[in-house]
């Protein structure tokens, strides 16, 4: 048998090799960058220091997500014990100015310069991200040298109800929408009797404009695994799962490369580190539909089955995959867990509020200046994302409203900027947390035409198996068509509530419960938008 | 030694209809040890190696799991990524994602179904150029996102797109009428 | 369905105190005692679906409403099968089957013997409030003994699973999705073209509707009988396989 990691002895051997270089630079690879050119930018860059004869001087690392998308493709040059530089919108040329120009020449090329000191940058706090942008995403020494599997080693010392305490003592909540506690979920498993049982990581992320989940799965593979093996390890599962969208092959690839690589380590498979634990983790693909990342649609997906939910009770860690107990895990949510056992679960509180603590990762798109991935502590007002961290709407035009959630959330509007960003707050505010894709919309959007937007995607995500949501859903789908187009009447926009609340109230699972959220908050904020665009009169009126 | 061992390999590789393709089906099978639940797992295999789900593929594969052939084309047709007909010889996927819907996404998708006269979600007529539109391809800060032959191009407006394609459809003629001429 | 313990769960429905089986769900414990849940997916003798959500109930310290169908009885569990919102929901539940589908009572041959029109009787439903879909679905005749018309059916599932755990020949199932769901015999074929149909019509049977009839049935002369499937699976569990009373 192969002999278990140092842990230790990897992160020394890695920091020597890394301080051979004077410099290191590291070029953003992730999806959003490779659309904007990072291929032939990491070519410019790794051929110019190989012309210049500076591979022994220069470290060329390709990384993850560096987080403003909106400015890629993003280069970062660090020299040693100096500070560290970042470029945006990075060409060809670009780059072989950074290695001929910056770090030979020593010119800093201010006009490339992106300034670190943005608030897009300053009020981030990064623990799920802490490594995405940082590392080579495909090395594992990259993330050992960084603390990694440093959670795994001391949770195996521990019982696994202690981790399970552990967990609960920092508060955390599930990432993926409604903010579960996450030791509850997990002391559920671990009471579960069974020949065996299973977790499985949720990285079925189908909101459309949300790709957190992407990002931690593509740029810090094994801090999902890691995540993976402790949430097995405090509930006493044999075997994971790890269910990823069909449209994510690139993190399907480095969780495959990390599985590889972690269990020729030792990190997983048969007697993890030398103990007695044992887990076996297998990946599987999504072939696109949303409602899959439904718990128990994702159960029956992952069992070769159309990925239709079921009823619950009986609720997965009772009756799940195959009939066993499982647990289902938000990738967000296991890629804290590293961190928390490591940190400890006071330095996790100290982050966040008091019922919502932790960070949050959240994909900023839409109307700003700033757009791209951020992870920032629960709790921070919505104004402060929006216009700190955004830079607000381009163009001078003012901010209208927050979408958050997709198709499962609301909209909130501008005049909401001070509410804290957390699971109830949003809540109330008529929205939801969801999995984290923030949209911000400008005067020019129209929200019933918002409405329809996400109406129409719930009705075509509709698994179809229960009557509200498969119909419900097309018909209130066709009451907003008739509504934007100014053909609605009142009678139109009556009916259109009344579905709302059967819909919500009867169907069977969360997405046709939680799919009239998007014309609810919209009517609740903006019913004036409605009424201008309806073609009657309302009922009992007197006509002059 | 080692021939005849991979001669018998070989044979027993091949599939009795003679199509090669079924041999990679076959393998992708044996890795799944013909587990029932690994069936959306090989219909990606399937999709991969034959292009799409024809009706022979469903057949083969219910037979090779012991599966009600109603259950295959149940769970096949379920999922959106599946397709049943051939593609056309170049795939461009509109993402419609709410940061792309926000930035006009739906205006590309109608006017380079305008200009080339094909239906999303449909190829056109000389199998040239397959429309499709996907939920969020996950870049959303490069909104709209058009993914053309897997390359993802980014901030694209109608004219972008459809300048894009003609080109590389005139390119293509370009190249087929040197090598007739 | 004949049981050899006693009901010993006590629990209150519409105020009236029942005594339910252990595992007994609230819709089958409720019509023991003859309170009446509409309900169009359920079918004694299969498995639960709880897909139509006409049987959705009221249970005191769950904030969600459940299906009666698929909900178990916990002892004192307190169930309210009526209300002001139920009502409503049931009936505009039903009015979206009647405009998805194309109802046309006056030429069905299930006429005066459907479960769509009794319960559209029974919950109020005068007219339907949300636009018609009309979908273009053309009917499957191609079987030698039964006709289908997906026009009428209402994707209750009764005869996928009928099919699939009681005759074991899983002919039909659905495909598609959210509008799109639709129902198909084996790789979608004509009917009369699949191969693992037995023909022994108990999909026929279990029907709601008149989406599956028997060939040659004129409008409104279609019966079906959906206690044939629960006698069934019963009849098997009991070994009551010579009860020619019930067989007639």
């Amino acid at each position: 048998m192969a002999k278990v990691i140092d842990l230790d002895d990897v992160a020394v051997n890695e920091a020597e090799a890394r301080s051979r270089y004077r410099w290191r630079i590291k070029v953003c690879s992730s999806t959003a960058c490779d659309a904007s050119g990072a291929g032939p930018a990491y070519r410019a860059v790794e051929q110019r220091v190989e012309e210049q004869g500076l591979e022994h001087d220069v470290q060329v690392v390709p990384t993850g997500c560096m987080g403003l998308c909106s400015a890629g493709p993003l280069v970062r040059t660090e020299p040693r014990g100096g500070q560290p530089t970042l470029f945006q919108e990075v060409n060809e040329r670009v780059g072989a100015d950074i290695v001929e120009r910056h770090v030979k020449g020593r010119e800093d090329l201010a006009e490339h310069q992106l300034d670190e000191g943005l608030p897009f940058f300053t009020r981030q706090e990064r623990v799920v991200l802490s490594n995405a942008g940082r590392i080579d995403p495909e090395r594992l020494e990259d993330y050992v040298a960084e603390g990694g599997y440093r959670a795994l080693v001391s949770a195996l010392r521990m019982r696994p109800r202690g981790l399970i305490e552990t967990i609960e003592a920092s508060g955390l909540r599930g990432r993926g929408g409604a903010g579960y506690p996450t030791a509850k979920k997990w002391g559920m498993l671990h009471d579960a009797v069974a020949d065996e049982k299973y977790v499985v990581a949720n990285g079925d992320e189908g909101d459309p404009g949300a790709f957190m989940d992407r990002a931690v799965m593509e740029d810090d593979p094994h801090r999902v695994l890691e995540g993976v093996t402790l949430a097995a390890y405090a509930t006493g599962a044999s075997k994971a799962f790890l269910y990823v969208r069909a449209e994510y092959p690139r993190a399907i690839k480095r969780l495959e490369q990390a599985i590889r690589t972690a269990k020729r380590q030792r990190l997983l498979g048969r007697n993890i580190l030398g103990s007695d634990f044992s887990l076996d983790v297998e990946i599987r693909t999504g072939a696109g539909a949303f409602v899959c990342g439904e718990e128990t649609a994702l159960l029956a997906s992952i069992e070769g089955q159309r990925g239709q939910p079921r009823m619950r009770p009986p609720y997965p860690t009772e009756r799940g995959l195959y009939g066993r107990p499982t647990m289902i895990n938000n990738v967000e949510t296991l890629a804290n867990l590293p961190d928390i056992v490591r940190r400890g679960p006071e330095w996790f509180r100290r982050m966040g509020t008091e019922v919502s603590p932790g960070t949050k990762v959240f994909a900023l798109a839409g109307s700003l200046r700033h757009t791209g991935l951020i992870e920032v502590p629960m709790g921070l007002t919505l104004g402060e994302i929006i216009e700190e961290i955004g830079g607000g709407c381009p163009d001078g035009r003012a901010f209208k409203a927050a979408q958050t959630g997709g198709p499962s959330g609301g909209c909130v509007p501008a005049s909401f900027r001070d509410l804290p960003v957390d699971f109830e707050s949003l809540r109330q505010a008529g929205s939801i947390m969801g999995s984290g894709g923030l949209i911000a919309m400008d005067e020019g959007v129209s929200m019933p035409e918002v409405a329809r937007f996400y109406m129409d995607f719930s009705q075509d995500e509709s698994c179809g198996k229960c009557t509200p949501c498969r119909v419900g859903t097309l018909e209130m789908h066709r009451l907003l068509e008739r509504i934007c187009a100014g053909e609605g009447s009142h009678r139109d926009l009556e009916l259109l509530e009344q579905l709302s609340r059967t819909v919500r109230e009867t169907s069977l699972c969360g997405l046709g419960q939680s799919a009239p959220n998007p014309v609810a908050s919209t009517l609740e904020h903006f019913r004036d938008e409605y009424l201008a665009l309806l073609r009657d009169e309302p009922v009992g009126v007197a006509h002059g | 030694m080692a021939a005849p061992a991979t001669d018998r390999r070989a044979q027993q590789d091949a599939h009795p209809s003679g199509d090669e393709r079924f041999a990679l089906l076959d393998k992708a099978l044996k890795r799944a040890r013909f587990e029932q639940d690994q069936l959306v797992e090989l219909l990606h295999t399937a999709q991969e190696v034959f292009g799409h789900l024809s009706d022979d593929v469903l057949i083969y594969l219910a037979r090779q799991l012991r599966l009600p052939p109603s259950r295959v084309l149940g769970v096949a047709s379920f999922y959106h990524l599946f397709t049943f007909e051939p593609p056309g010889d170049h795939i461009c996927t509109v993402c419609m994602g709410t940061a792309c819907y926000v930035k006009g996404a739906e205006d590309v998708v109608r006017e380079t179904s305008e200009a080339f006269d094909v239906p999303a979600g449909e190829t056109t007529d000389d199998g040239r150029l397959t429309l499709w539109t996907a939920r969020c391809v996950g870049s959303c800060g490069l909104a709209p996102v058009v993914v053309f032959d897997g390359t993802v191009l980014a901030k694209q407006t109608p004219q972008d797109l459809i300048a894009h394609v003609r080109e590389l459809l005139a390119a293509e003629d370009a190249a087929a009428e040197e090598e007739a001429g | 369905m004949a049981r050899r313990q006693r009901p010993n769960v006590p629990v209150v429905i519409d105020g009236h105190e029942v005594m339910a089986y252990p595992d007994e769900s609230v819709l089958s414990a409720a019509d023991r005692e003859g309170i009446r849940i509409p309900r169009l997916c359920a079918l004694e003798g299969t498995s639960v679906h709880g897909g139509c959500r006409l049987c959705v109930v009221e249970v005191a310290e769950r904030h969600k409403l459940m299906p009666a169908c698929g909900t178990t009885v916990v002892e004192d569990m307190e169930v309210r099968t009526r209300s002001r919102s139920l009502d409503e929901h049931r009936k505009l539940i039903c009015e979206l089957l009647l405009a998805e589908g194309n109802h046309v009572c006056a030429v069905c041959v299930s006429n005066g013997a459907c479960e769509l029109q009794d319960l559209a009787e029974e919950l109020g439903v005068d007219h339907v409030r949300p636009d018609y879909q009309f979908p273009r679905r053309s009917v499957d005749a191609s079987h030698p003994k039964y006709t289908f018309d997906p026009n009428r059916c209402v994707l209750c599932t009764r005869c996928v699973r009928t099919c699939a755990e009681v005759e074991g020949a899983h002919v039909w199932d659905l495909a598609g999705r959210a509008s799109g769901s639709h129902l198909i015999a084996d790789l979608g074929q004509e009917w009369g073209e699949a191969p693992s149909c037995t023909w022994c019509g108990k999909c026929v049977a279990v029907c709601p509707t008149g989406a599956l009839a028997w060939k040659g049935k004129a409008v409104g002369e279609m019966r079906h009988d959906p206690s044939l499937v629960a006698f069934l699976s019963s009849a098997r569990e009991q070994g009551e396989w010579v009860d020619r009373e019930a067989l007639r």
